[in-house]
């Protein structure tokens, strides 16, 4: 079984909607996705939205680390969005740091803080 | 006469099964959403770490209760290398896999009993348990 992420482009943006849970194997192949995605169409930010996912462990936690700094390489802004009260409460007790990461409480606001941002 | 259901860790599938089966007695425990994304998590965690470090295991889940109080136990048990120093490994940051280190000092936050018997060549049993409250 092999499910991918699909990433949608809306102007010099990426949309990501995280819909299920990510086993390893997803999360790995979104990593790489993703960047071809930006390669190929000259993104200037992505929006990753989790309201649907309802628990982050330290893997994917370190996945989604990982891509942000992977992106931000390549020149572009990350904003995560709808992280669940659950999910914040979980990954700040497991230890994880989110630091340096844009967030915003839902996609429409995410977009809005990631256009302020490329225009500064 | 207490519950338990257990799933076979071999492969990163395994782990998706094992924490699935943790959020369905999560909830039927009665757990908030708070509490199953907790009991979630440190199964993830528990579960990958058999998986990244002694190949094969078993997460067992148990309802259980204790004068009056009920709650939900994870036993995760391995036959694998035992871990060493375990002092090293409940640091935070600690991780000889490249992970971000947080797993088991991060499960013990998560959960509210935690307990680690380790004898390297020999295996690894986590006991940890989460009270309704």
């Amino acid at each position: 079984m092999k499910t991918r992420i699909p990433i949608l482009k809306l102007n010099d943006v990426l949309i990501v909607s995280i819909q299920w849970e990510l086993d390893d194997q997803t999360a790995i192949q979104f990593q790489e996705d993703l960047l071809t995605k930006m390669h190929e169409t000259s993104a200037l930010g992505v929006v990753i939205d989790l309201t649907p996912i309802d628990f982050i462990d330290s893997f994917i936690a370190k996945v989604l680390g990982d891509v942000i700094n992977m992106t931000g390489l390549m020149g572009a802004k990350v904003v995560i969005t709808g992280i669940q009260p659950a999910v914040a409460i979980t990954l700040i007790e497991l230890g994880i740091r989110m630091e340096n990461v844009m967030t915003a409480l839902d996609l429409e606001n995410g977009l809005d803080k990631l256009y302020k941002e490329l225009e500064a | 006469m207490s519950y338990r259901s257990s799933v076979d860790i071999y492969t990163e599938w395994d782990i998706v099964a094992a924490r699935q089966m943790g959020r369905n007695e999560a909830k039927k425990t009665g757990f908030g959403t708070v509490d199953q994304a907790r009991i979630t998590t440190a199964i993830s965690e528990l579960a990958r770490n058999i998986y990244l470090y002694a190949g094969k295991g078993k997460i067992e889940i148990e309802r259980i209760s204790e004068n009056g109080f009920f709650g939900i136990k994870i036993i995760a048990s391995d036959e694998g290398p035992g871990i060493s120093d375990l002092r090293k490994v409940m640091e935070d940051g600690y991780s000889t896999s490249g992970g971000l280190g947080a797993g088991m000092p991060g499960v013990k936050r998560l959960m509210d009993d935690f307990k680690v018997v380790s004898e390297p060549g020999v295996g690894t049993t986590i006991t940890a348990k989460k009270w309704l409250h």
